[in-house]
């Protein structure tokens, strides 16, 4: 589609140039114009079968599938006339005849597209005189179930296994109104990937089991978020209700993730939702810690930074924000910073260039390095005896310290969102956010910036780790007026040279690759 | 000829000519009868003088839609340095036809005859022959032909000793009647599953195998190598009526008629002496009521447009059907139309791929109308519906299979509509011939 000429078509009424080969539905998007599809989906190969996008072409004699039908110079399109809506209408009747409608228990009601466009262009009442067909509910394996009775047979899901995953687990088995989706004997839905069917599917059939009759999709509240799984940075979309994050799906990014996510990210956010929360700053008196307001917290870690040396146990998850006023308390105060990241093992999606749920499991492994911090499985080695240790942990994995290691240091100040046991030396802990709780920015694996909005509410006093870190700062003679994230981050852009020209409106939600010189430009991505 | 019946004189056996001759079976009386003389002429030719002969001889496709052979063959393009193949549809699987079966058991080699010249006059040197799985006789013959041909060095990679290839495989279909369809034949021939696919592209741009390929009927291909050996104006003059539509055409009759069977005759004859006359009319003591002239999926005639029409592609449209295959079913007075519809609906419910919403569901939803007005329970907001449903099956899928379920059931209640509405005042049919258990 690289043609240098582009195509210049009408599609209701509005004109608009896009490239030679693109699709007539991809055009419309272009121009503003939605025209109602199943099968069509922009990351799999066009099906062509749900014959919901035909659409009116001047001087065709019949209705054409926009998703299968190119674009031609002068080409007239029409979505809303009576000849289109009529043959939609039948669509979407066909489609009903065999459908529950138990919407009121089923999971997608709500983000269900037969749902919407039967609202909005549907009959009001079915015809069908007769039984609907029945099949029972199968378990797909994996974190998918299959409820056939509601499946349109979109092969949306067939043909992202087959095409994508490139691991043939599912098939349209039988035919005529007996089809339904099969799965190969054997084969279960337990590719690293596989969890994408159920966003893919545009009705409920394919159904998560870890969403399963937890929440009614009004009922969520949505950001749009990065996951903080691993180094990949696939965009997300975390969903949380009444303050608890409830489930976690892919936001479309065509430079990072496509439109997808995999399992272990989608699956891998209870941490997120911890409940056992430090929620004010701490302060030891004798062998029990005291509630403090952040000031007096505050003035015993200003007390105990005075001439001593600062070592840094900082972590993957935090954000570049974070990372950056802990780097400006190194150089402040002298001293170094390490961190440790989880590994697993690495899976890549085939159908798609540079995906994979990566080996580093923390989302800003690349950040960290950049911003001067060691990466190491044995991060406090670089400990000095007597050091003041800041420990930084906002979850996703365990704190990587040894009760020897602790012992080493002349005092422990902990910034968590938890208290372990092992963290319980500390001095002074300070309650700050986890990435859900907080605005920020992580750098992926190939140096794009990306941001991440606030999912849910910060427990008590917890306050994003750059915050008190600024405070210290500001007591340590180094003032700064940074007041929200999107300050620190200007900071951030102004002293740093690979994040030169970035701010946060420039980021957008797409985000921005860093230049840096350590990789060749291609890798870039 | 009628086969098993004696020939007709009104008949031109031209394909049919040795059906029921055992000796023309083999590749040695095949000869003797003139047999591969056709394709040694073809291969001392030039490809495209071989597509001229057959454009201007009006050869059109016999497997339905009646495309001019010739200028689908003018599509493959010579030199472009991809693979060509040249398919034979041999799937037959159109309700009430049964001519191909005949022409594969009988005159084997005149279909392998006309793929070879078919394969090298679109630079093809792959030729696929899809033969449906439940013809075993066929399948046997075409089988035994084709080792012949090798044996005899007729097919290979020194076709009749000019140095030119030509292969051909038989590819056996499993049971279904979409693989009918030319490029869900390509899907089943490629090892997929036998869906319909997308036009464009058409076949001769990416066919099989993603590339160029033609696919022609078995009585197409047949007719190939007479056009070859007698010329183009020969053929031509097999014309009683419009010149848009030349040479013979089999015929295959079934249902209530004196003698069914295949029948020859010249495109332009007229239909009511070929039911009354060559088929010797109706059974003794009844009268026909309805005909389907093309296989079940074009529209259903009523006696006066069937006694009306002309036997070529122009003539059956001119009375509200179509030409199709060539299948004749024939209906008498004693047969009840909804049942027969009702029939036919569920073959197309059966047979449908499942990929298209209108025709997946569509066809399940008016087959369950059809046995309910059958069965008595019928309402009258049911005939609007059933004309409604038909509306939005066609022309709005990717095959036409839809349109083929619509097609009769619409042709029915245009036509029979009396009927129709007896079953659902009356609470039945009313010539009982369904029972509940039905």
């Amino acid at each position: 589609m690289a043609e240098s000429t582009g195509v210049t078509l009408t599609i209701e009424g509005r004109a608009v140039t896009v490239p030679a080969g693109t699709s007539i539905l991809e055009a419309a998007k272009l121009a503003g114009v939605l025209i109602p599809h199943y099968c069509y989906h922009p990351g799999l190969p066009v099906a062509g079968v749900c014959r919901m996008c035909l659409v009116e072409l001047e001087k065709a004699p019949k209705l054409a599938p926009a998703c299968a039908t190119a674009v031609a110079d002068g080409q007239v399109v029409h979505v809303h006339t009576e000849k289109a809506l009529e043959a939609r209408r039948g669509v979407l009747e066909f489609l009903l005849i065999n459908h529950p409608l138990d919407c009121p228990i089923c999971d997608q009601s709500g983000e269900c597209e037969l749902q919407d466009y039967t609202f909005r262009e549907g009959r009001a009442e079915g015809r069908l005189l007769e039984s609907k067909r029945f099949n029972p509910v199968e378990d797909f394996g994996g974190d998918v179930i299959y409820v056939p009775n509601r499946c349109i047979l979109c092969t949306r899901c067939v043909r992202f296994m087959a095409d994508v995953v490139q691991d043939t687990v599912l098939n349209v088995s039988e035919r005529g109104d007996r089809a339904v989706i099969g799965k190969f004997e054997d084969k279960d839905l337990t590719h690293p990937w596989a969890g994408n069917v159920i966003d893919l599917c545009p009705v409920g059939s394919l159904i998560s089991k870890d969403f399963l009759n937890k929440a009614r999709s009004w009922e969520l509240d949505r950001s749009p978020s990065i996951c903080p799984n691993c180094t990949q940075g696939c965009n997300a979309i975390i969903e949380t209700r009444d303050n608890m994050v409830v489930r976690m799906r892919p936001r479309s990014n065509t430079d990072v993730n496509q439109y997808f996510l995999c399992d272990t990210g989608r699956l891998n956010y209870r941490w997120l939702n911890e409940t056992a929360r430090l929620e004010a700053p701490l302060v030891r008196q004798g062998q029990r810690f005291v509630a403090y307001d952040w000031d007096v917290a505050l003035r015993e870690v200003v007390a105990l930074l005075q001439r001593r040396r600062v070592f840094v146990l900082a972590s993957p998850m935090l954000s570049n924000e974070s990372l950056f006023a802990l780097k400006r308390l190194l150089d402040k105060t002298g001293g170094a910073g390490a961190f440790r990241v989880e590994r697993g093992p690495e899976a890549p999606l085939p159908g798609v260039e540079d995906l994979a749920l990566r080996a580093e499991r923390a989302a800003n492994v690349r950040g960290a390095e950049m911003l001067g911090f060691a990466k190491s499985d044995t991060p406090l080695e670089g400990l000095g005896s007597g050091d003041v240790l800041i420990m930084a942990d906002v979850g996703g994995a365990p704190l990587p310290v040894s009760a020897e290691a602790l012992a080493k240091a002349g005092a422990v100040i902990l910034l968590g969102t938890t208290l372990p046991d092992i963290a319980r030396v500390a001095s002074v802990v300070l309650p700050v956010t986890s990435m859900a709780e907080e605005e920020g920015t992580f750098t992926n694996l190939r140096g794009r910036v990306q941001r991440y909005m606030q999912a849910k509410a910060a427990p008590g006093m917890a306050r994003p780790l750059w915050w008190p870190v600024g405070d210290l700062l500001g007591a340590l003679g180094d003032r700064s007026d940074a007041y929200i994230a999107s300050d620190v981050f200007t900071a951030l852009a102004a002293q740093v040279p690979a994040f030169s020209g970035m701010s946060y409106d420039t980021l957008g939600l797409r985000g921005q690759v860093a230049s840096d010189a350590s990789r060749p430009a291609g890798a870039a991505r | 000829m009628g086969y098993p019946h004696s020939p007709h004189p009104r008949e031109t056996p031209v394909l049919s000519k040795y059906f029921g001759d055992r000796n023309a079976i083999g590749l040695d009386g095949w000869t003797q009868r003139g047999g591969y003389s056709a394709l040694e002429q073809a291969l001392g030719m030039q490809p495209a003088a071989i597509v001229n002969i057959i454009k201007e001889s009006g050869l059109r496709g016999r497997g339905g839609a009646g495309f001019p052979t010739g200028m689908k063959w003018s599509f493959m393009k010579p030199g472009d340095g991809k693979p060509h193949y040249l398919a034979c549809n041999a799937d037959e699987s159109e309700p009430g036809t049964f001519k191909d079966r005949e022409i594969m058991r009988w005159t084997p080699h005149a279909l392998i005859e006309g793929c070879a010249i078919g394969s090298y006059a679109i630079g093809a040197e792959t030729c696929y022959i899809y033969i449906r799985g439940e013809f075993t006789d066929p399948l046997r013959a075409v089988g035994e032909a084709l080792r012949e041909a090798y044996a005899k060095g007729i097919l290979g990679t020194n076709a009749m000793g000019t140095g030119k290839t030509i292969n051909m495989y038989i590819h056996k279909g499993a049971g279904a009647y979409i693989c009918g369809e030319e490029t869900a034949m390509m899907n089943s021939i490629e090892g997929r599953r036998g869906n319909p696919r997308i036009k464009p592209p058409f076949p001769a741009v990416a066919g099989l195998f993603g590339q160029p390929t033609t696919i022609n009927n078995v009585e197409t291909l047949a007719a190939v190598p007479h056009i070859l050996t007698n010329g183009a104006e020969w053929y031509k003059k097999f014309c009683l009526s419009n010149p848009k539509s030349t040479g013979t055409k089999l015929y295959s009759v079934c249902g209530n008629i004196a003698r069914p069977g295949n029948y020859e005759v010249e495109m332009g004859f007229p239909f009511k002496d070929f039911l009354y006359d060559l088929c010797g009319g109706p059974p003794p003591g009844r009268n026909f009521k309805a005909v389907i002239p093309g296989g079940s999926s074009v529209p259903i005639q009523n006696m006066a447009e069937a006694e009306a029409s002309i036997m070529d592609y122009e003539g059956f449209i001119a009375q509200g059907s179509m030409l199709g295959s060539g299948g004749v079913i024939v209906f008498d007075d004693a047969q009840c139309m909804v049942k027969q519809i009702w029939r036919l609906a569920r073959f197309y419910a059966h047979e449908s791929c499942a990929q298209c919403t209108q025709c997946r569901e569509g066809t399940a939803w008016v087959t369950k109308i059809m046995e309910r007005i059958e069965l008595g329970q019928g309402t009258s907001r049911d005939l609007d519906t059933l004309l409604d449903l038909s509306t939005n099956m066609t022309g709005t899928t990717i095959c036409v299979l839809s349109d083929s379920c619509a097609a009769p059931v619409v042709s029915g209640i245009q036509k029979f509509r009396d009927e129709f509405e007896a079953h659902i005042s009356g609470k039945g049919c009313p010539m009982r011939t369904t029972t509940a258990a039905a």
